[in-house]
């Protein structure tokens, strides 16, 4: 019965010819392209996976060495800051040294001039002084001399009192004419 | 969206009305060339290829060869039989048909005690209405249905008109439970072409051996070749510019290669899985290729990996491959299964041996079922416009039908894309699953290893 | 007479495997719903059961043909 019915089946019925080309075929295919293609595709495709995966890895290395990098530079940078801080304080302070130096100097300075002055305008004063005995002395003479001559015209005692009294006048007049005194 | 669906269905709407047309043309024409009373179904009804425009091509073939077809010699015309077209199309023949041309190959063809013939089939004088039927018979060999038969006994050699071919069935065959032809007036029985299935399936081995370049193994040459060609042209690619972004062809397979590897042969295979690899891309290309290239339209849809020899040699050569690999643990587990009672050995080990059979057996049946089925579905959902145009009578439903069954072999044809890449995946799949398991490392030391 | 237990004998094969096969779909789709990322795992799996399941059922139907 299903002899009668499987009897136009044909694909179900191997034949001699089909197996033969289809073994040939197929071997050849397996073994040919196989050999040709399939392996070096597949050695191309894992080389490129590998290599892939090793750029991968570059790249991961070289991502964390920049970060490595990027920290050592921002240390380098906080020590400069830091320096740089320490030198400016450093420099306020050798500034303010310098100038409160610079004041000192300037006041014993003036302090010096100052004295100078002091003693310039005492020898002065004491110059002027002198003049003004000196003057004050003549013109005293004058007026005693013109008050004198009106009284004792001409008398050598006279002169030598008046002489004698002008030192007197020099040595206490020395005090008697100081503003001080 | 809309407007689209309704272009196609109004297309195959006037497809079917092209076929119902030529159906009957085609009745007419016999009916007058041969002034029997017929009524009526095309001889050649079952001669249509996939899909509808192929078919119609055929069909103005077949009514210029309708005119000597008179003398057939066929009494009555057997209504259109949807079985034996589906069975002719998908079976392996020794003439490429598309459309109208019948493209003659080699025939290859050895009888004991006769000898070689080799000769080109297109030398038979190939009949286009009858599909295959071949007018003249050379050294004792004629073209049956496409397919190359030897008559039986002594005839002499040399080129013969044959009158006419009949089949099994035909009361006129005389030759009881074989095919006949009629030269000269004298019925003489044809063998079937040998078969090797034991004579399981209604074969046998018969007077000749047939070794022709058959349809199913041109189609598998060309689509070794094209397949070739891409593989050698996409390593030398590789070789040229190693380590470069894929282009090309590449980008086509890189991925299915890359599939394979990984979702196949590393983890079925375990770290010898690069040795396997040029059998699984082999394998994997092999079917799919053949897959698809019986699913194109226009092409004559040879029916390869849907043929019992094809997947055959496959399972074979998967099953050599396998126990040739198998180490010490398989063939332990498969004789004497360790761990195991001595008593329920007895039965393990009947069963195990069976196994070893039974997996490459399945591939093979698998492989074999899942396309030929596929192929088969579509050739009955075109041979329901014939069934329900009455091939001709009733050109009304013919026309209903053409719709509905132009929308069914389309499902069906997308519905066969997927199964000729999972079959394809599949085969491939279960090849190194088997061949893990046969050279796979001692379990303990596997789990071991893993851990 | 034959032909047609043949036949019956294939119908039951093939109700075998739909069964078959529909539960390790049913479960394996669950499992990835559930695992997402083990999809590759459980995929390979199925197919392989479904294999052995649907390899039953072609060595039924064989055998139908045969004893018919």
């Amino acid at each position: 019965m299903i002899a009668t019915l499987l009897v136009d089946f044909s694909p179900l019925k191997p034949d001699f010819g089909l197996l033969f080309w289809s073994t040939v075929f197929f071997s050849l295919f397996w073994l040919l392209v196989g050999k040709m293609a399939f392996k070096p595709i597949v050695k191309a495709l894992k080389d490129r996976q590998e290599d892939i995966r090793n750029a991968l890895d570059a790249a991961r290395q070289a991502r964390s060495e920049m970060s490595d990098l990027k920290a050592e530079n921002e240390r380098v940078l906080a020590e400069a800051r830091e320096e740089k801080m320490e030198i400016i304080k450093e420099a306020k302070v050798s500034a303010n040294l310098l100038v409160a130096e610079a004041r000192d100097t300037a006041k014993a300075e003036a302090q010096r001039i100052l004295q100078q002055a002091k003693v310039d305008i005492e020898t002065a004063k004491m110059a002027a002084m002198v003049d003004v005995k000196n003057e004050i002395g003549a013109m005293a003479l004058q007026i005693a001399e013109k008050v004198i001559r009106k009284q004792l015209s001409d008398q050598p005692s006279n002169v030598a009192y008046i002489q004698q009294l002008m030192d007197e006048m020099d040595r206490g007049g020395n005090r008697a004419p100081s503003p001080k005194a | 969206m809309k407007r689209t669906i309704i272009l196609f269905i109004t297309g195959l709407f006037f497809c079917g009305k092209i076929f119902c047309q030529f159906s009957s043309v085609e009745s007419n024409n016999i009916l007058l060339a041969s002034e029997l009373p017929v009524t009526h179904s095309a001889p050649g009804a079952g001669e249509h290829e996939h899909s509808g425009e192929q078919a119609q091509n055929h069909r103005a073939a077949g009514e210029e060869g309708s005119a000597h077809n008179g003398n057939e010699g066929h009494g009555e015309h057997t209504p259109f039989d949807p079985k034996s077209t589906a069975f002719h199309h998908i079976s392996d023949l020794n003439v490429y048909s598309i459309g109208s041309w019948n493209l003659p190959l080699p025939c290859i063809l050895y009888a004991p005690g006769h000898g070689w013939s080799v000769f080109s089939s297109g030398k038979f004088g190939i009949d286009n209405a009858h599909h295959g039927n071949g007018h003249v018979a050379i050294d004792g060999y004629v073209l049956n249905h496409g397919r190359v038969n030897r008559i039986s006994g002594e005839f002499p050699g040399g080129t013969v008109e044959v009158e006419s071919i009949f089949s099994s069935s035909d009361k006129q065959s005389g030759a009881n439970g074989k095919d006949s032809v009629r030269i000269a007036g004298i019925n003489y029985g044809l063998d079937k072409p040998s078969t090797a299935d034991g004579g399981l399936f209604g074969g046998g081995i018969t007077s000749f051996y047939d070794f022709s370049l058959t349809k199913n193994a041109v189609s598998m040459l060309l689509v070794i070749l094209l397949l070739s060609w891409a593989f050698l042209s996409m390593a030398r690619n590789y070789r040229r510019a190693p380590g470069t972004a894929p282009r090309g062809a590449q980008l086509l397979f890189e991925p299915i290669i890359l599939f394979i590897q990984d979702e196949v042969a590393k983890p079925f295979l375990g770290r010898q899985w690069e040795r396997f690899m040029p059998l699984l891309l082999a394998l994997f290309f092999f079917i799919l290729g053949l897959n698809l290239f019986g699913q194109i339209p226009f092409l004559g849809g040879s029916n390869v990996t849907g043929n019992l020899s094809v997947t055959m040699v496959l399972a074979v050569i998967a099953f050599i491959v396998v126990n040739t690999n198998g180490n010490r643990h398989y063939w332990e587990h498969v004789f004497w299964m360790p761990g195991v009672p001595a008593w329920v050995k007895t039965i393990l080990t009947p069963v195990e041996v069976l196994g070893v059979f039974i997996k490459p057996l399945t591939l093979m049946l698998r492989l074999f079922a899942n396309i030929t089925a596929g192929h088969m579905a579509i050739l009955i959902f075109i041979s329901l416009i014939f069934i329900f145009g009455q091939s001709g009578a009733n050109t009304g439903a013919g026309l209903g039908a053409s719709v509905g069954s132009g929308l069914l072999t389309i499902f069906m044809m997308s519905i066969e894309l997927l199964v000729a890449v999972i079959q394809a995946f599949v085969f491939t799949l279960l090849t190194a699953c088997y061949i893990g398991a046969a050279i796979e490392d001692h379990h303990h030391a596997a789990e071991e290893h893993h851990a | 007479m034959g032909g047609s237990i043949a036949a019956i004998g294939m119908g039951l094969a093939a109700i075998g495997a739909g069964i078959g096969v529909g539960s390790i779909g049913n479960k394996a789709l669950e499992s990835i719903a559930r695992q997402p990322e083990a999809i590759g795992d459980i995929r390979a799996n199925m197919i392989l059961t479904a294999a052995l399941v649907e390899g039953a059922a072609l060595i039924a139907i064989l055998f139908s043909y045969l004893v018919a």
